[in-house]
């Protein structure tokens, strides 16, 4: 794997999300708790809803336009719906976010 | 091979035997039926009903002609039977003979007549079965005076069936108290002050000497040598075993048939079942008993085991508008200590008879709706001695729970009887309520709770509400989402009585089930707490959907619309340039006028909203929140400025409204109109607060809806002045806010809480109007500004706008 650093934690707001432009498309970085990050497309199956616009609850986002769940760590739509986000390998460290180059079709700059 | 069963008596009791052995094996017996009444089976106890003319025959039939033809029961209705031969084994009727395989006596009981000396005179009446009834219906239909002996049970629903007939009632009462049998001195004190309010005349420790006339009745003397003029006598002064065919077949007859705990009597195939029977020493008056006779009955003759015990009995008077019940023993005595509560201005009055920290007694007058709870404990026998000092106050004062109406229902347990007449308990409604039956005619037909004397319909209602909540149908009272139990009301509740002023208090406090909510219920909770502790909770972007949370609308394709206020609908060149360069600017593709007279841009990037904003700031715009469960906008017509019809300045009063009440958070959307005559060109009337000005002030409408559903709205109140106007729909505002549950508008919060209860809080109380008011500007100190602005100004805030990293771009090598 080849992390980028793409910014501090604190950037993105606590049960929020913020989006990063890659060459595979928007991917989605949600803030689940104080430490906790996932990484995921910002595109819902459904309608293409941007993820990062909904709300984020325990370890789920629900899409804003029509309210499909997704967990996060599978990123597998949860209930009545049937569907699945991409998920990216992301990590934090000493407060700075770390995402997988390879995944997301971009080799570490470093 | 089938047997044949004879019966004799189309009663209650018969009539559920028949059922059950239909119900097990329906080719086990050949059924003839007599009956001395010319018609089948009908509902006895609903008599009084019929008396008073609130009920039809028609309705209290239970077993029609073709529902014995259907199941194939020979009836011979209006025939006597003459005779029992034991030893042939056959029936002798008035037309002939029935040979049987198995018998069953249920001729029930005759009215006692107290053989005075005029007793058969024309015009002196038993109450006993529909023939008398008709008889006291027909005599009412003449109007006079109706002398009623006996103030039991019967002679009282007599009496006020005759009243509620039009006749003058006089009851005449042996003992001292009215139903002593059944109620104690104060309970049978404020049971007769409620006749005597309904114009009926009661005498007790009044002795029948003789019924006076020559061709009919005239007159009853009393003992006291006072004459009482009487057009009718109605006896009711109480019933014997109708025993006769028994004693003449030589059956073991005491005060009733003997029967064993099979309901046999002393001859092998005859059975009896009913008021003609004694078991035990105990004769029956009251259904209860009567069916659970007839099931063991029914197990008897089908050779299934079972055995008759002796229950206790509640009583309940079928008189509408008296309020009695009574169960147990509540005799005094020295071994036995009582705990009274009384409240004369209400009419109140409960005694509860305690031996050994047991409840062995229970006399309600006036409100008996713990009357089920108390008779549990007296059958169960519970030890109260733990409960004693708030015995009285009943079920929802035990264990701190809520002085909700319906908790006395839902703090019942499962097996306390509901309908006394059918043994039906709580649990078996509760669990025909879960399996389907959700209203008050279903439950009858699988439980039959409720389907005989209707007295406990109260009760099976407010199980069904307990069990489905406040609507039979939609359940209301469900949860805010699957993170809790709660519902929405129990939610805002505990947060104002438990001073929750934070989300994570919220869920821990009353035990979320998630860790931080779902998309359903933090923005609900959010809300709730930023509209009861303004100062002390800070709004959570986090927990708003992505339209409160950006400040604009987002569109399918993810773009947003951008809608600036337009104070009362008015703006001014300079604003329309502005806006007009900002749509040049970012690339507006669609630029729209909306309905609530402003201007939406649609189409705008999300990357772009801050510096769009900061541009539509510099022209004097400000958010016009069209994406917020807040104010929206204030409509306005023109008024007296231009209008030749204007009656007051409604742009004015708009322009004002709208200064007031914007960046205020509503449970949701809240869209107000002002119209300057009742034409209503600002089409106030539907909308969420409306004011229609008229000639001496401001009427001030709430409650319409134009969207999903359209409503009108209903007048709250009409004021003189401006300054009125807007505390008043300060106040409409807050009290909306601070009660309402999220998603509701006002006119669904409305038709919950209804709309007398919302003057009674701002219209007439005005002091409680001036503090919503003041609690409202509290909350607008902090909410009365421009998110725009915060948003375009602070640059962390605006930072969120944009993407966190841009990895399409080549780095570096």
């Amino acid at each position: 794997m080849s992390w980028i650093d793409i910014g501090h934690i604190e950037d993105i707001p606590l049960h929020g999300a913020r989006v990063v432009k890659t060459p595979v498309g928007c991917v989605a970085l949600f803030r689940t708790g104080a430490a906790e990050v996932f990484a995921a497309d910002d595109r819902c199956p459904h309608k293409g809803g941007p993820l990062s616009e909904g709300i984020v609850h325990g370890q789920s986002v629900t899409c804003p336009l029509h309210n499909w769940v997704f967990d996060l760590n599978t990123g597998q739509a949860q209930g009545a719906d049937e569907g699945r986000i991409g998920t990216y390998p992301v990590r934090v460290e000493s407060g700075r976010l770390l995402i997988d180059g390879d995944a997301i079709g971009k080799r570490s700059a470093a | 091979m089938t047997q044949k069963l004879v019966i004799i008596g189309a009663g209650m009791a018969s009539g559920r035997v028949i059922e059950h052995l239909l119900d097990a094996d329906p080719s086990a017996y050949d059924i003839t039926l007599f009956n001395a009444e010319p018609r089948g089976n009908y509902n006895r106890i609903m008599l009084s009903p019929v008396l008073s003319g609130e009920k039809t025959y028609e309705e209290i039939v239970t077993h029609s002609d073709a529902w014995y033809a259907e199941h194939g029961v020979t009836c011979r209705f209006g025939e006597h039977v003459v005779k029992i031969d034991p030893e042939m084994k056959v029936v002798e009727g008035e037309n002939g003979h029935v040979p049987y395989d198995k018998l069953v006596i249920a001729t029930g009981s005759a009215p006692f007549i107290i053989p005075v000396p005029g007793h058969d005179l024309p015009g002196v009446i038993s109450y006993r079965d529909l023939d008398d009834t008709n008889a006291m219906i027909e005599a009412a239909a003449k109007g006079g005076k109706a002398v009623v002996i006996g103030g039991g049970l019967l002679g009282l629903e007599a009496a006020a069936g005759l009243k509620e007939r039009g006749m003058d009632v006089t009851v005449l009462h042996l003992m001292g108290h009215l139903m002593e049998r059944q109620l104690d001195e104060a309970a049978g004190y404020l049971l007769r002050k409620d006749l005597e309010v309904r114009g009926i005349t009661v005498k007790t420790q009044a002795a029948t000497k003789a019924i006076l006339g020559e061709d009919r009745a005239r007159a009853v003397l009393l003992e006291s040598g006072e004459t009482l003029g009487a057009d009718l006598v109605v006896m009711a002064v109480g019933i014997r075993p109708e025993t006769r065919l028994a004693t003449d077949a030589h059956l073991d007859v005491a005060r009733g048939i003997e029967v064993n705990a099979q309901m046999q009597t002393s001859a092998p195939d005859i059975y009896a079942v009913g008021e003609c029977v004694e078991f035990d020493g105990h004769l029956f008056g009251l259904v209860a008993p009567l069916y659970d006779q007839a099931k063991v009955l029914a197990d008897s003759l089908l050779g299934q085991p079972n055995a008759f015990v002796v229950k206790e009995l509640a009583t309940k008077l079928k008189v509408t508008g008296c309020d009695l019940f009574s169960a147990g023993d509540f005799a005094e005595s020295e071994t036995r200590e009582d705990i009274v509560f009384r409240d004369p201005a209400r009419g109140i009055y409960k005694r509860l008879v305690i031996e050994d920290d047991r409840l062995i007694g229970a006399v309600m007058y006036g409100d008996t709706a713990d009357g089920s709870w108390f008779f549990g404990l007296i059958k169960d026998g519970t030890d109260i001695e733990d409960m004693r000092e708030t015995l009285i106050f009943g079920p929802a004062f035990q264990g701190g729970a809520s002085a909700d109406p319906l908790s006395a229902v839902a703090a019942l347990p499962p097996e306390a009887e509901i309908c006394g007449c059918n043994g039906v308990c709580k649990s078996q409604i509760t669990s025909a309520i879960e399996s389907g039956a959700t209203d008050l005619g279903a439950i009858r037909a699988t439980t039959k709770a409720s389907a005989s004397c209707g007295t406990c319909t109260g009760l099976v209602e407010q199980l069904l509400q307990v069990t489905l909540g406040d609507d039979f149908q939609m359940p209301q009272a469900q949860p805010v989402c699957g993170c809790t139990d709660l519902s929405h009301e129990d939610v805002r509740r505990l947060i104002k009585s438990q001073e929750l002023k934070s989300q994570a208090a919220v869920w821990q406090e009353l035990g979320w089930t998630t860790p931080n909510g779902c998309h359903v219920c933090r923005p609900a909770v959010n809300y709730y707490l930023l509209a009861d502790w303004p100062l002390e909770y800070r709004d959570d972007p986090q927990s708003r959907f992505v339209n409160e949370r950006k400040h604009a609308n987002i569109q399918k394709d993810g773009t947003f619309s951008v809608v600036p206020r337009m104070w009362g609908g008015i703006t001014t060149p300079d604003e329309l340039r502005a806006i007009a360069d900002a749509a040049d600017k970012y690339d507006v593709p669609t630029v729209k006028v909306t309905g609530g007279q402003r201007i939406d841009l649609l189409g705008v990037r999300g990357e772009d909203l801050p510096a769009m904003w900061a541009d539509l700031n510099r022209a004097g715009l400000v958010s016009g929140h069209a994406y917020s469960k807040g104010l929206r906008t204030v409509k306005t017509c023109v008024g007296t400025d231009h209008c030749r019809f204007g009656t007051q300045d409604s742009t004015g009063l708009g322009i004002k409204l709208e200064k007031h009440l914007w960046g205020s958070w509503t449970p949701h959307k809240l869209k107000l109109a002002v119209s300057g005559c009742p034409r209503n060109c600002a089409e106030a009337t539907c909308k969420d607060i409306g004011v229609v000005c008229v000639d001496s002030g401001y009427e001030i409408h709430v409650g319409g809806a134009a969207g999903m559903e359209i409503k009108g709205t209903e007048l709250l109140c009409k004021v003189a002045t401006e300054e009125e106007a807007i505390e008043v729909i300060s106040a409409m505002t807050q009290i909306y806010r601070e009660n309402a549950r999220y998603l509701d508008r006002i006119y669904k919060w409305l038709a919950r809480v209804g709309l007398d209860w919302v003057k009674e809080q701002i219209v007439d109380d005005t002091e409680n109007r001036r503090a919503l008011a003041e609690r409202f500007e509290l909350s607008q100190s902090v909410y009365r500004k421009d998110p725009w602005a915060e948003h375009a100004q602070d640059s962390a805030t605006r930072a969120q706008y944009a993407p966190l990293a841009n990895l399409t771009l080549e780095a570096a090598e």
